[in-house]
């Protein structure tokens, strides 16, 4: 079943989003039987460059060809047809839970190459799909229903499913991220077998630097929608010096930080471990006026890390303690009354209620607050309040009745900012609030930070864009794979330095 | 190490329960009901069971197929009173029931009739994207007026009154009334489910539904029309219930007001009570077969031991608790 050797080239690719240039001429080269790394920081255009080619980004311009042929991959049917597969990380996606491994393997088969016949033969399906998962060597019950599965397991269903499909071209788009190091080595093997036996290319993306060495034979790196470096994989080749080409913009400005004093600590975690080890064993403290930042790459565990503080995700063990008081919420209503405030990285989705007005959001988290003498809530007073946090923050808005889905961005953070400065809490957790914000509400919402820092509060900030953290934080820890696997000083140490610990340089 | 022995077995026990609870409920009520009322255990009671469970599993089989690609089908009740009502007029006030030619013609255009129900309910859910409760929820008001409209107000009968004063002439076929009867009744009903069976698991597009129902963007990247299967489900959702329909037509010989409407509730109730059984998981029609079966039992048992008819749907009630907990309890 060795598939006949074939060349991949893209070549001039480009691609524009409403107001970025997402990729500007890209060149790109797979063959037969290779493993090349494709790697980069958030936001260099890796996933975008793989979108192209599996036919998801159809708008690109630019040429591809298959063995000098040029081709047009405009839809995913036509990526498939060309015998381009793309596993994405988010394995659930391309996956029906109720049923078979067997039937999940051969879906694409069952759709697609079933032409006049009505019915389906089961000892087919049955037969292909062993055949394929023992070509691989993988260990899966066909019967077994794929919610069953293990992640790493779900993975292997997925490039299954790609070999039945007698793909030339595989992208596995960070495979490793969710898996532990056995499931790693042996999905290794799994590629190894893959690129050698099957001759399929494979493309390999991953924020883990190291495991690269060990799999892969060429490696690109992009920085900001472009290709800055194309080479074989050496032994003379070190990750400090991968990091040094994968280094992306630098924060527009020099921000100028406020000096604050620092006083006692006011947060200490130990040993905080969420159920089901989305993070292990975090220990950080935060002091008054302190401005902590938590960095990693997308995938490191941060959001996990402020939601399972936040008792949005169950802890299994550890503690939280608050001003010497243990308070280790269990569920967010707790965080809330014991003084942890939680700005969420998806805004629109857990942070504001969209179609509520701007004075209603900026209330709902401290109605007792505003409430009459019959316990009423007052809608006058809920407007005052709002009205006079519209100046505080300067919220771009015709009123504070405006419904917040109207506002942009910068401005929506900025009302669940808001929302919680009306409420007096003693921590504030922001994950990620400059993303997808503007560069002079990112201002803004930094002097805000700094004024709750001000005010003697506890900041965690957590981001990817480690300019920003060099920028604001006082401290930051770096997180790997559900860990923090390093603190520092932020006077201490540079952005190099970050991308270094968060692609598990140690 | 003791503690882990444990949990192992714990998770087997809970594993078999949820698996084989619906069949073991139903074995437990009939060995208690026949040890305690003898007359239970008789061949014309088991008949009895099965009769009365038959216009409710074939209307079940069709919300199992709404529910296979992720829907429920809330008109099927007033698809069946709507299926009756017509057909019973074609036989009473038009006559067709005086030759068999006409009666199979008048069975068959009813069931063309009652696709266009199917056809507004598909419209609403893929066209117009109303989620597909509150589109069947719509259309059940619809067409149970529409029926409603249509008979006058009141009930279809042989030798009924016309609205002009003239008395209707048509009569509802003999073999028609036969078919509501046992033997027939049953085996239609056993007919319909195996048919239903094997079109879901052994047919490509029962696979496709059942990709649609679990993982919409899956089937959709896969190639798989996850539109034209949805409004496909629907049609077939609705086909099944006239034939429901019709059967009660056949079972009383006459079309009374929201004689259909009844089972719509028994319905929804067999096919999720059969998704859990033999730990399929998944809406399929054998399990649906049970499902009816063990309310019929339960019905039948409870009124046997004199439980008066209006405490009969407190142990229902409880029962599709009970059965709706495993399946979901499992999935947790």
């Amino acid at each position: 079943m060795k598939a006949a050797n074939a060349k991949l080239s893209m070549r001039d690719i480009s691609i524009e989003f409403p107001g970025v240039k997402a990729l500007s001429n890209v060149d790109f080269d797979l063959e037969s039987g290779q493993i090349r790394a494709l790697i980069g920081a958030n936001g260099a255009g890796k996933s975008t460059l793989m979108k192209v080619l599996s036919g998801v980004n159809s708008h690109y311009s630019g040429k591809i060809f298959i063995d000098g042929e040029e081709c047009e991959i405009r839809s995913p049917k036509a990526a498939k047809n060309l015998g381009i597969e793309i596993v994405y990380q988010e394995v659930d996606v391309a996956l029906v839970p109720y049923l078979t491994v067997g039937e999940n393997i051969m879906l694409n088969t069952l759709a697609n190459k079933m032409e006049k016949k009505q019915t389906v033969n089961w000892n087919y399906i049955r037969k292909t799909a062993k055949e394929a998962l023992a070509r691989l060597e993988m260990d899966i019950d066909i019967r077994k229903t794929v919610s069953e599965l293990s992640l790493a397991e779900k993975q292997m269903v997925l490039i299954a499913r790609a070999v039945v499909e007698e793909c030339k071209f595989l992208i596995l788009d960070e495979p490793t991220a969710p898996l532990s190091n056995t499931e790693t080595e042996n999905f290794f093997k799994i590629v190894r077998n893959l690129a050698q036996t099957e001759n399929v290319g494979i493309v390999f993306i991953s924020h883990r630097l190291a495991e690269l060495f060990e799999i892969c034979e060429h490696i690109t790196i992009m920085k900001d929608g472009m290709v800055v470096k194309d080479m074989p994989i050496t032994k003379e080749l070190t990750i400090k010096q991968i990091v040094e080409y994968m280094l992306g913009r630098k924060f527009d400005e020099n921000y100028p930080k406020q000096t604050v004093e620092i006083g006692d600590v006011l947060l200490d975690v130990n040993g905080l471990t969420e159920r089901d080890n989305k993070v292990k064993n975090i220990d950080l403290n935060v002091r008054k006026g302190e401005i902590v930042a938590l960095a990693g790459l997308v995938g490191a565990g941060k959001t996990e890390l402020c939601k399972t503080l936040f008792g949005a995700y169950r802890s299994c063990s550890g503690d939280v303690t608050l001003n010497g008081k243990k308070i280790t919420p269990k569920n967010p209503t707790q965080a809330v009354s014991r003084g942890l405030a939680l700005v969420p990285e998806e805004r629109r989705k857990e942070g504001v209620l969209v179609t509520d007005p701007l004075y209603a959001n900026i209330t709902i988290s401290s109605l007792n607050k505003f409430l009459s003498k019959i316990r009423f809530v007052s809608k006058s007073r809920q407007r005052e309040a709002a009205r006079t946090k519209i100046n505080e923050l300067g919220i771009k808005t015709p009123s504070e009745n405006q419904a917040v889905a109207l506002l942009s961005g910068g401005n929506q953070q900025k009302v669940v900012v808001g929302k919680w400065l009306v409420s007096d809490s003693e921590i504030y957790i922001f994950d990620e609030p400059t993303k997808g914000v503007d560069v002079g509400a990112k201002r803004d919402i930094f002097q805000l930070i700094e004024g709750l820092a001000a005010k003697g509060k506890g900041v965690i900030y957590a981001s990817c864009e480690f300019s920003e953290i060099l920028a604001i934080a006082d401290r930051v820890y770096v997180m790997f794979d559900g860990e923090i696997v390093k603190e520092m000083n932020v006077k201490d140490t540079n952005e190099k330095e970050l991308l270094y610990y968060s692609t598990g340089g140690r | 190490m003791g503690n882990a022995s444990k949990t192992v077995k714990k998770s087997s026990v809970m594993d078999f329960t949820t698996k084989w609870g619906t069949l073991l409920t139903i074995a437990v009520m009939v060995i208690v009901f026949s040890i305690t009322m003898p007359t239970f255990m008789t061949a014309a009671n088991m008949v009895t069971i099965i009769r009365a469970v038959c216009i409710v599993t074939v209307i079940a089989t069709g919300m199992t197929i709404s529910l296979t690609v992720n829907g429920l089908d809330l008109s099927v009740g007033s698809t069946a009173t709507f299926a009756n009502t017509v057909c019973m007029t074609f036989f009473v006030w038009y006559s067709f029931g005086d030759n068999v030619g006409s009666s199979l013609l008048a069975i068959l255009m009813t069931i063309i009739i009652c696709t266009v129900i199917a056809g507004i309910n598909a419209l609403l859910i893929v066209k117009l994207r109303i989620p597909d409760m509150l589109a069947t929820l719509s259309t059940m008001f619809m067409f149970e007026g529409v029926a409603m409209t249509y008979a006058g107000g009141g009930a279809i009968n042989e030798n009924m009154m016309r609205p002009d004063g003239s008395t209707a002439e048509g009569q509802v076929p003999d073999f028609f009334r036969e078919i509501g009867k046992e033997p027939w009744i049953i085996i239609v009903m056993l007919v319909l489910v195996l048919l239903v069976f094997l079109f879901l698991t052994y047919t490509k597009h029962g696979r496709y539904m059942y990709a649609v129902g679990g993982n919409p963007e899956a089937a959709r990247l896969s190639g798989i029309n996850v539109q034209k299967y949805r409004a496909l489900a629907y049609l077939m959702s609705t086909v099944l219930a006239s034939i429901g329909g019709m059967l009660i037509g056949a079972r009383v010989g006459n079309a009374q007001i929201n004689s259909g409407t009844p089972y719509l509730m028994g319905s929804v109730a067999a096919a999720h009570i059969g998704m859990s059984v033999a730990g399929v998981g998944k809406p399929n029609a054998l399990g649906t077969l049970a499902g009816a079966i063990l309310i019929g039992v339960l019905e039948n048992g409870l009124i046997m031991a004199s439980v008066p008819y209006y405490a009969v749907n407190i142990f229902k009630g409880a029962v599709l608790a009970i059965a709706l907990a495993l399946n979901y309890a499992r999935k947790k």
